[in-house]
């Protein structure tokens, strides 16, 4: 049920594809490249027809899982539908068309977008200015540090640490790190949440941030973020706000109300822009008055009715993304707020933390719950129990949904949960849908009972059964650190040796 | 053979004379599940008490390694690079990480067999 490389369908009699002459004047490659570097050879591009190669696509596409055919419970990720206006409206000629270099007199409507969408936002989260370059939501982490570090430098103040909670994500500590912070990581208290008296400890005049998510990765609220956030402004530092979350409260409260002074939000998760697949995701920015000037440029500014790129702010920390962000995706998400408003915006965080409660109370006694409900939009629940009792892991549960068409919940994490089972329905799906979901994971308890082993064996019903995740791994870093000649590469063309660095 | 001391973060540490060898405990190695890579220090690097060393991921996850002792690393376990699975087979053995050349005393606070056992099970819950 596997699906060839088109490098392996490839047949010598049919003729090799041809590329379009440049239809663009200017120097040919012999003319600017050094002669080492020019082709001595055509590139070996696969050679097959065109139906052949869209039969190959096609067979592709169809091995593929998405929210467009099933359930996709995966926690922290925000998995909801994306609809199909947001597609019709990106897909306008006059978004889709555009040319980066354009006059701005010639984008005036694009430019407009971008700076309602600016205000939709702010409003959102209750910040003064937000930026939209950021590509993703560990880009908007970064583009948030580098305007915290900016604010301490401008007033000549040398902080040096950020604080990053136990269970926060992994992209929170190397965000960190990418900036030139170091990390103290913050412990949570037996109830899940923050530990204030471990966070008193860790605060000190060397503290840059507290990087926080609200709810928390165990989808729990953060009570005391009001107390939270006096703390660390007592001690001269900031709060960034982690907008992994924002789906479970949106139009509710603010991170801005609640103190946070950088806030981070994920047009891919909460705003209905495509996710998965690597991308292009949008990770815009907000920030309270005190960060505006470092805000990247150029921002949009608009003046009795004309919008032009503002490139005029010192202080600010220059650039983070090549021209304006992923603009398509700042066009579907507008769509989206639009479509739903403010009155559907707060709807939708209501019914996503409705899903999670009631499938969080259907499968509570087939998977433990290490921390008291109720929850907020997603839950964290453990197999710790079925893996002491009948050696069935988190793992074999993951495995076991996919036989049953359901795409896996993210599994251990967060790391202070062992064998973790982290699940978000959101608040798209049917409560048929949720309700078959906890049936699934009721008739996998009740398997792990009487056969664990079969579940060892699981998946049985897809193109490829259980991986060696650990020999991947293994052997890849093998490779990396120079003790294997295999780049575990599958093709590789006729007559040729392996290619000198893996691409 | 010197007995073995152990900490509240999982790594353990023989001390012979000036010469300490430190690795991860068995308990540490089961919960990371199978470790696929360790980034490793070069010989002769000074490291403080508590100080990060190092990084060892599994599939599960990536966590630092500290050092129990201040000392000068004398030798690294090349082989973990090309047999990280040591780690899981042998934490106590072939799966050693780093020998050093203590500094002055090992700290006292660390534990014995019976109260890391202690603290392994609290973590358990």
């Amino acid at each position: 049920m596997t699906e060839p490389l088109s490098f392996e369908l490839s047949r010598p009699a049919v003729d090799p594809p041809r590329l379009p002459e440049a239809d663009v004047d200017g120097p040919g490659p012999a003319d600017v490249l050094p002669h080492d570097m020019l082709r001595d050879r055509p590139p070996g591009l696969p050679r097959l027809s065109e139906p052949e190669i869209m039969r190959h696509y096609s067979r592709l596409a169809s091995l593929n899982y998405s929210i467009s055919e099933n359930f996709y419970p995966l926690g922290s990720c925000t998995m909801k539908y994306n609809p199909v206006l947001n597609e019709q409206a990106a897909a306008l000629p006059g978004f889709a068309g555009l040319h980066p270099y354009q006059d701005e007199e010639t984008v005036q409507g694009a430019l407009e977008l971008m700076w309602r969408l600016e205000r939709a936002l702010c409003a959102v989260v209750g910040v003064e200015r937000a930026t939209l370059q950021p590509a993703a939501g560990a880009h908007g982490e970064w583009t948030a540090l580098r305007m915290i570090a900016a604010f301490h430098h401008s007033r000549e103040e040398n902080r040096t640490e950020v604080l990053v909670p136990d269970s926060a994500h992994g992209t929170n500590p190397a965000s960190a790190a990418l900036s030139g912070f170091h990390v103290v990581e913050v412990k949570s208290g037996p109830d899940g949440r923050i530990s204030l008296a471990d966070l008193e400890s860790k605060l000190s005049p060397r503290t840059a941030a507290l990087m926080l998510t609200n709810p928390n990765t165990l989808g729990l609220f953060e009570r005391e973020i009001l107390d939270i956030a006096e703390m660390v402004h007592a001690t001269g530092a900031l709060l960034y706000y982690d907008g992994a979350n924002l789906n479970a409260f949106m139009g509710i409260c603010r991170p801005g109300d609640m103190g946070f002074d950088a806030v981070h939000m994920n047009l891919h998760k909460t705003f209905t822009t495509p996710h998965g697949g690597g991308g292009p995701g949008a990770g815009p920015v907000g920030v309270k008055a005190d960060l505006v000037p470092f805000l990247p440029t150029p921002t949009v500014e608009r003046t009795n009715g004309h919008l032009e790129l503002d490139y005029k702010h010192p202080q600010s920390i220059g650039r983070v993304r090549s021209f304006y962000g992923n603009f398509g995706m700042l066009v579907r998400a507008y769509t989206y707020i639009l479509a739903m408003g403010g009155d559907g915006l707060s709807q939708a965080s209501q019914d996503a933390v409705l899903s999670a409660n009631y499938l969080r109370k259907l499968v509570e006694g087939d998977l433990e719950m290490p921390h008291a409900g109720p929850c907020m939009h997603e839950f964290v629940a453990s197999a710790h129990h079925l893996t002491t009792e009948h050696g069935v892991r988190a793992l074999d549960v993951a495995k076991a949904l996919l036989d049953r068409h359901f795409y896996a919940p993210t599994v251990y994490f967060p790391l202070v949960v062992p064998e973790a089972i982290m699940v978000e329905p959101t608040e798209t799906e049917s409560k048929e849908t949720l309700d078959s979901f906890a049936r699934a994971i009721k008739e996998i308890a009740a398997e792990a009972r009487t056969d664990p082993q079969s579940l060892h064996a699981e998946p049985k019903t897809l193109p490829v059964g259980r991986l060696d995740e650990v020999a991947a791994a293994r052997k890849i870093n093998a490779y990396l650190v120079g003790q294997s000649e295999d780049p575990v590469l599958r093709w590789k063309a006729p007559g040729e040796g392996a290619p000198k660095e893996a691409c | 053979m010197a007995e073995r001391r152990y900490t509240k973060t999982h790594e353990w540490v023989t001390v012979d004379g000036k010469h300490a060898t430190i690795g991860i405990t068995d308990f540490a190695q089961s919960q990371l599940g199978d470790v696929v890579f360790l980034e490793l220090p070069s010989v002769g690097r000074k490291l403080g008490e508590r100080e990060t060393f190092g990084v060892i991921e599994s599939v599960k996850a990536a966590s630092d390694l500290y050092s129990p002792v201040a000392g000068r690393i004398s030798a690294v376990n090349d082989k973990l690079s090309g047999k990280p699975e040591l780690v899981n087979s042998d934490p106590y053995g072939d799966g050693w990480i780093l020998k050093l050349e203590l500094a002055g005393d090992p700290p006292s606070d660390l534990l014995d067999e019976a109260a890391y056992k202690k603290v392994t099970e609290a973590a358990a819950g």
